[in-house]
């Protein structure tokens, strides 16, 4: 049976900031486990956003992506995605946007509701540590997260 | 290969157009054409800003834990460096021979991650430029085009993608930073219900892989001319073959031969690969250039990946994908087997032959044994190399008494490949862009050329508000010119 919230983190666990994705479905999974009140909860972790991950959409209510952003401010944004083709669609590493287009083009539908938590990252090197200011941010964003979850269960 | 345009007798005097970085590929590569008033052009390199830190990152750690941290170098071939690094682990714990269980098990990964990385390069990353021509509108020259004008091809690429990945999960045991492969063998074979529902999907993409190669064929046939001499060059070549000559893409010894045929060295064993192969290195450049000791520097350059395995094995040991081979290499006299692009149709012989491979293990009963581990002397160096979806993978590591990693070197496809690459962008810039107005559309010549050999530059980081793509075009006098973007969203805008 498929989880009906699926909460998708991505990202390197070994350069630096990069590591908040699967380091926030991590902490998360824990926190699920406290609160049946939130209903099934599924939680995945990835490098990189690919093609394949649109099939992870299918039989779901709602969907939580998670990556480290550079260009969001501190401390975390969280915003409603839809389906849009954008250039990543052509590289290695695809947006979730673009991931929820293939999704709609290959399952000839809409996908369901999509949000996305960008955490700010500051530093990306490999063998780095996460900053002790992306450890401040992926506090906060476990909150926001908390209330995205408990907000629509 | 040559060096012609690899440096311009008066650089100061040309402009400079830079296509930086290269979309579709996976890291940091950035192109500069010098051109002079008249827009020929003098001098074309491709720069790629290759990651060295991965030997500091592996240094001090204990030789267990390198299989699974080797993962972390690369997003995109992490299995790759997961299995190269098990096999240095086994040569340095003296394992001469895995258990059947535990070799088939690291087969059936390998040719989970082969399956998943062609289809993906495919159907993704090449097909647009493929299906829609080089120079198209780039509105429709991405894979949403290829999805919306060929919705079948684009849905078996996503499907033939996510089987791969499954067998990897199946095989390593998480979908991610998998521990499958472990010094001296496995930590896992395959349970009845893991091989039930593999094997309920295999014949699909066998058959889909099958079509796949009838496509590029149709594609060959259709542009011959174009494809054919398409950054056509002369090369040497280099890849894993096993003892009978058949292609391995697992184990092996190494087999080179010249741009005429001819053998320059046969069932080479690995573990002393530096004995056949030195690295040049070059001022303006930060990765390396491999070359054949025997023939130096300028003469030594060599090519690997599919291209090259498909055309130096004697035979591919599954049978729908050796009768692919067989017409690959006839075809048309043997031309597309020494084109650039050829390194498609050769991409789409070896999922073929991954497909198939994956069908048979799973029909051998040893994936299930439970004869997981082997043991050995140990030994204070080893070396792996295994055939990665690019190209010849090379892992070497020394390990002290107190079982800490001291020295790491690996040299990884893409460097390998890397005077290859410059080469047949020179090819290209040479014939198509030379004397006239460069357009986006022209650009993307340059870069159909660089994604042929599918580059692969260790890059696994990534964040939201990247740029893909930026073009500029400089004065002789060092002034911005033009420039034009693409963002994420797809816009391209001209800025200057």
């Amino acid at each position: 049976m498929t989880a009906p919230t699926l909460i998708f983190g991505w990202g390197n666990p070994s350069r630096g900031d990069d590591a908040l994705g699967p380091l926030f479905v991590e902490h998360f999974q824990s926190l699920a486990a406290l609160h049946p009140e939130w209903g099934e909860v599924e939680c995945l972790t990835d490098f990189q956003l690919q093609v394949e991950h649109a099939l992870d959409l299918q039989g779901r209510r709602r969907v939580l992506f998670v990556d480290a952003s550079l260009d969001t401010p501190a401390p975390c944004a969280l915003s409603r995605i839809e389906a849009a083709r954008d250039a990543s669609f052509t590289t290695h590493a695809m947006s979730p946007q673009a991931v929820l287009k293939v999704y709609a083009d290959i399952e000839d539908g809409a996908p369901p509701p999509c949000w996305l938590l960008a955490i700010r990252g500051e530093r990306f090197e490999l063998g780095e540590p996460l900053t002790e200011a992306a450890q401040q941010y992926l506090e906060t964003a476990l909150l926001v997260a908390a209330d995205w979850i408990a907000s629509a269960a | 290969m040559s060096f012609e345009l690899e440096t311009a007798i008066s650089p100061e005097k040309l402009r400079r157009v830079a296509i930086d970085p290269v979309s579709r590929v996976e890291g940091h590569g950035k192109v500069t054409i010098l051109l002079d008033d008249d827009n020929k052009v003098h001098q074309v390199r491709l720069h790629i800003v290759e990651f060295r830190g991965f030997e500091k990152f592996i240094q001090g750690r204990p030789y267990w834990e390198v299989p699974v941290m080797v993962q972390r170098l690369c997003g995109i071939c992490p299995v790759s460096h997961h299995l190269a690094a098990s096999k240095a682990m086994d040569m340095m714990l003296g394992v001469k021979q895995l258990t059947p269980t535990a070799e088939k098990i690291r087969r059936l990964m390998h040719y989970g991650q082969i399956l998943q990385s062609h289809a993906l390069h495919f159907f993704h990353l090449a097909s647009p430029d493929l299906l829609f021509g080089f120079g198209s509108d780039i509105a429709a020259r991405n894979i949403v085009g290829v999805i919306a004008a060929h919705p079948e091809i684009a849905k078996k690429g996503v499907l033939l993608r996510k089987y791969g990945q499954e067998v990897i999960r199946m095989t390593a045991g998480k979908r991610v930073h998998g521990t499958g492969s472990i010094p001296g063998g496995v930590n896992k074979s395959l349970s009845a219900d893991e091989r039930a529902e593999l094997l309920k999907d295999i014949y699909q993409m066998v058959a889909w892989s099958r079509d796949a190669v009838g496509m590029i064929r149709r594609l060959f046939e259709q542009n011959l001319a174009a494809y054919n001499e398409f950054g056509r060059f002369r090369s040497s070549g280099m890849c894993l073959v096993r003892a009978d000559g058949a292609m391995d893409l697992y184990h092996g010894g190494l087999r080179a031969r010249d741009a005429d045929g001819n053998t320059l060295f046969d069932h080479f064993d690995y573990g002393h690969y530096w004995e056949v192969i030195a690295e040049d290195v070059k001022p303006w450049s930060y990765m390396k250039f491999p070359f054949f000791k025997s023939l130096g520097p300028d003469a030594g350059s060599y090519r690997v990946g599919p291209l090259t395995r498909v055309t130096q094995c004697d035979s591919i040991p599954t049978p729908l994908a050796d009768k692919e081979r067989e017409a690959f290499v006839a075809f048309d006299g043997g031309s597309a087997a020494g084109a650039t692009l050829g390194y498609h149709w050769a991409r789409m012989i070896e999922m073929l032959h991954a497909a198939e491979s994956v069908k048979d293990l799973l029909h051998d009963d040893d994936i299930t044994g439970a004869d997981l581990m082997a043991t050995g002397q140990r030994q204070e160096r080893g070396v792996g190399v295994i055939e990665a979806p690019r190209g010849t993978l090379i892992h070497h590591y020394r390990v002290d008494e107190n079982d800490q990693v001291i020295r790491a070197n690996l040299i990884v496809s893409t460097t390998h490949n890397n005077q290859a690459m410059n080469t047949a962008v020179r090819e290209v810039a040479m014939k198509y862009l030379s004397g006239k107005e460069i357009t986006e559309g022209l650009l993307n010549y340059i870069e159909i050329a660089i994604r042929a050999f599918d580059p692969c530059l260790s890059c696994a980081t990534h964040a939201l508000g990247q740029m893909p793509l930026e073009v500029a075009l400089v004065g002789a006098d060092g002034t911005l010119i033009d420039e034009v973007t693409r963002d994420q969203r797809g816009l391209t805008r001209a800025l200057a």
